[in-house]
């Protein structure tokens, strides 16, 4: 084998309170993100938060309104600089595939290794064929293969070159659900394999759990939040990440202690100090997996509406003071709607914001 | 081409000089002088010859014309709706050939059938003097139908036009959902009541548009009607520029003729968008076909070969035989003239997609209101009959000449000649205002096929704009463009009336010549020219064709 080029393996990307926008008019603002070897990012939230628009400043198709996109020390955009996309030795995989349609998947697969010495692309797109489990695919034009098969199809041509990092602009979004959990740890598994780092967007969130080891939380044009999968879930610092980062409720309660609440479900006490004052009235967040069902528990609700989801039970439970939470229970309680049933809390750390009600 | 790579997709884009914006607008502000100067025209107060035209000719131009559109309506109707129901819906002998055979007459312009079979059935001609022969009766003895007659012209225009209706109509009818036909059936309804209660109003619509087209066309007719000496607004507008050399004159006929276009265009578009509605869901009726067999499938042969073998294979063979055995032999002559077209509709092609290239790439990149209005504005003139188009090309372009004579008179003191009118440069400005519409179609349908994605996937493996070009942009038009260009160098040959008014002096192309020849009553003389041009027509045909039947099979 001929030396193919090395693999170039990305150190640190660093996004600097960077502002994206056209007209004048920032649709992204002040966003900071960084991601180091190995790791795969996430931008997530909802449509039209600006996270598309990050990842293509990211890929260099918007111009900085101000800040800096730092790739391994070299500076590839800034407010008066902006470093070609073709010069920046990252891949990209788009929402709508973008197959070219004129060339086989082989010749799609080899299309960003012109300088490549020929033996070595042929034998990259084998690889690569064989990689996504396409061979035998090479010779077929992208129109005979199925959305999956077309999606690997684009992966493989966009970490072809040995970028450093590449970007997914809602990769699974045009897939149905099944085919999306097949597709998701199998391209984990890949970029891992072909230690690439990678920033993904997605507005799904069980998407963004699976692929990712940070995950930044976008709303109107802003990063709420950075944080693992585990800590934007159970230590969110907005009421909007609560809310658009899984299921849950916010439970009324008043604080009793500097780590402890008092609310419907009596009191609560957390592992931390939560910094809110005695008699202050906050909502705290509960997950359907904080609130079990307990025969043996004094507190009680009412059964509204319940969903077997085979390993468990999800129910929906209507408090005495009305208001309605989630509550997991193992599979064999089966319970009927109209029923009631005791509840207990289960939490170790409290995620509790300031009360709207007066 | 470089305006272009620069502009893809690049960030720094928005903040440079819009250059392609520019050149697009410029564009269509251009091709829209000619239709605008008509149009100011129209409400330009009247001349005495105007006036004179009022008092006696123009209720003729009116009632001729209407007659004709009355006529070529009926006759592309009776040709064109049965034929297309017979080969969507039902199976008998020759089907599937009939199918696209009965396109070929779109290859056939209206003058040169109409030469053709004057020359078959005029007195001198082989019919009549073989009938004289047999039955040894002289001029005047019997009765025969007269060729050169307002009958005559609707049967020629009818002939060759009649393709649109069934083009359309075979549309619709392949459209219709089975299930709404075999609801009917047992609802008590047989396949023929079906046929008039359900699938005809259904059809409707498409029929409509494609009676549309044929009416454009007819209004647009001139070579027919000059030479069956039936007086319409075309060969008015050519008699007032011609015979009384009043250019006012003639572009406010044109302005007339303009309004009776716009009611069409009018009809065009309101039946395109009811075709939306009527169109089912569901697709192909066709799954299971009426099969024609014994009486009614000799039948359905026969209502299919007529068009075919009227609008087509008789005067094809007769040019032919002329062309090969009578007519004069080819010479020198008839080389220039074949290099004039060739060179006259290569050069108004590759214009006519060049710029339709710079309007398709401007509405892609910038998604602005003011570029999609003048793509619009740009495909204009499609609708209009050339000598609309010859006329507001000449009003303002012999303006600009004596301009810019007056101007070098006066300040080097040389007489100058004309350098716009009058040369190449009129007729192919005529051309890429009138035939703009089809290559932009053509280019724009291509263009969709490159979404913006693969332009920046193209970037993102390491290409560089004119590299996306190159590798994706132009592997992905190929096809389209050298469509919009055959389809524009096909159309510029059959082309009369502009290239008439438009030519240069003594500059000749092959339908001057068979118009010319036709003229001084040589028939046989302008076969080889007239073959010429159908034989080239038929290559696009050849590709509709084509497209058709592999339609087909897939259904």
């Amino acid at each position: 084998m001929t030396a193919m080029p090395p693999n170039k393996i990305l150190k640190e990307l660093s996004l600097n309170s960077i502002c994206v926008g056209y007209h004048d008019k920032a649709v992204v603002e002040d966003a900071s993100f960084r991601i180091v070897e190995g790791q795969i990012g996430c931008l997530l939230g909802p449509s039209g938060c600006g996270k598309s628009t990050l990842l293509r400043a990211i890929a260099g198709f918007e111009p900085l309104m101000a800040g800096t996109i730092v790739l391994d020390n070299e500076e590839l955009s800034s407010a008066d600089h902006v470093l070609s996309p073709e010069k920046r030795s990252i891949g990209m995989v788009f929402q709508d595939i973008a197959l070219f349609p004129h060339l086989t998947i082989r010749d799609n697969i080899a299309f960003g290794l012109k300088s490549w010495a020929k033996r070595d692309s042929q034998a990259r797109v084998d690889y690569l064929l064989d990689l996504v489990g396409l061979s035998g695919f090479g010779e077929r034009y992208p129109h005979s293969l199925s959305g999956g098969q077309q999606q690997r199809v684009a992966l493989a041509r966009a970490i072809a070159p040995k970028p450093k990092l590449l970007l997914m602009d809602e990769p699974f979004s045009g897939l149905d659900a099944k085919l999306r959990e097949e597709l998701v740890p199998d391209i984990r598994a890949i970029l891992m394999h072909e230690r690439v780092s990678a920033i993904l967007v997605t507005h799904d969130q069980s998407e963004a759990f699976a692929m990712a080891d940070q995950v930044a939380v976008m709303e109107s044009g802003k990063i709420l939040q950075v944080g693992t999968p585990y800590e934007i879930y159970h230590e969110p610092v907005s009421r909007f990440v609560a809310m658009f980062v899984g299921q849950g409720d916010f439970l009324p309660a008043v604080v009793c202690g500097d780590n402890c609440v008092h609310s419907d479900l009596g009191e609560i006490h957390g592992d931390l100090n939560h910094g809110f004052a005695a008699g202050e009235k906050v909502d705290l967040l509960v997950r359907p997996d904080d609130i079990l069902h307990d025969d043996e528990s004094q507190f009680k609700g009412l059964i509204v509406s319940k969903w077997f989801r085979g390993s468990y039970f999800l129910y929906r439970v209507k408090l005495s003071s009305g208001k309605v939470i989630y509550c997991f229970a193992s599979s064999h309680h089966n319970h009927s709607i109209g029923q009631e049933i005791g509840i207990r809390v289960e939490l170790d750390h409290l995620v509790m914001f300031a009360s709207n009600a007066r | 081409m470089s305006t272009l790579t620069s502009q893809l997709s690049t960030p720094r884009a928005r903040r440079r000089l819009p250059w392609l914006k520019l050149s697009a607008l410029l564009v269509a502000i251009l091709l829209a002088v000619p239709v605008l100067i008509i149009v100011v025209n129209i409400f330009l107060g009247g001349d005495q010859v105007w006036q004179h035209l009022y008092d006696t000719l123009l209720f003729d131009y009116v009632s001729n014309s209407l007659l004709l559109m009355v006529g070529v309506t009926f006759g592309t109707l009776v040709m064109g709706v049965p034929a297309a129901w017979l080969t969507s819906v039902c199976h008998f002998p020759g089907q599937r050939m009939f199918s696209w055979a009965l396109l070929l007459p779109l290859a056939m312009p209206a003058y040169i059938i109409a030469y053709t079979y004057t020359g078959l059935f005029d007195f001198a001609g082989p019919v009549q003097t073989f009938i004289r022969e047999v039955t040894g009766l002289g001029y005047g003895e019997y009765w025969f139908f007269e060729m050169r007659s307002l009958g005559g012209a609707f049967v020629m225009l009818s002939l060759v036009l009649y393709p649109y209706v069934y083009l359309m109509s075979r549309a619709a009818f392949l459209e219709q959902s089975a299930n709404t036909l075999e609801v009917s059936r047992t609802l008590g309804y047989s396949a023929p009541h079906a046929f008039v209660k359900l699938a005809l109003p259904m059809a409707r619509p498409a029929i409509v548009a494609g009676v549309t087209l044929a009416m454009m066309e007819t209004l647009a007719d001139y070579g027919t009607v000059q030479y069956f000496g039936v007086t319409t607004f075309t060969t008015g507008i050519m008699r007032t520029f011609y015979g009384f050399g009043d250019l006012a004159a003639a572009s406010q006929l044109a302005g007339v003729l303009l309004l009776f276009v716009a009611v069409l265009i009018f009809t065009e578009r309101y039946s395109r968008r009811k075709i939306k509605y009527h169109a089912s869901g569901i697709r192909k009726a066709s799954q299971r076909r009426i099969p024609l067999t014994g009486l009614s499938g000799a039948l359905a042969c026969l209502a299919c070969s007529i068009p075919v073998l009227a609008g087509f294979v008789v005067p094809a063979s007769v040019l032919g035989y002329w062309a090969l055995f009578e007519a004069e032999s080819i010479g020198w002559d008839f080389v220039i003239l074949s290099w004039n077209s060739f060179y006259l509709a290569a050069s108004a092609a590759l214009i006519t997609v060049s710029l339709a290239l710079v309007i398709a790439y401007a509405v892609r990149l910038h998604h602005s209101k003011s570029v999609n209005a003048a793509a619009l504005s740009a495909g204009m003139g499609y609708a209009l009959p050339g000598t609309i188009i010859a006329i507001g090309v000449i009003v303002p372009l012999a303006w600009l000449d004596h301009q810019i004579i007056a101007l070098v008179k006066q300040m080097f003191d040389v007489k100058i000649g004309l350098i716009f009118s009058g040369t190449i440069i009129a007729l192919l400005f005529a051309y890429t205002v009138r035939f703009m519409a089809v290559s932009l179609g053509s280019v724009q349908s291509g263009l969709g096929k490159v979404k913006p994605s693969m332009d920046m996937a193209g970037r993102s493996l390491g290409c560089s704009p004119a590299e996306v070009l190159r590798r994706i942009h132009v592997p992905l038009l190929k096809s389209s463009v050298l469509t919009a260009l055959l389809i524009v160098f096909v159309d510029v040959l059959k082309e009369l009336p502009a290239t008439l008014i438009l030519r240069p002096f003594n500059f000749n192309t092959l339908a001057v010549r068979a118009f010319e020849l036709a003229s001084d009553e040589r028939l046989v003389d302008a076969a080889p020219a007239s073959l010429m041009i159908v034989l080239v027509g038929l290559i696009p045909v050849i590709l509709l064709s084509r497209s058709i039947s592999s339609a087909n099979t897939n259904g």
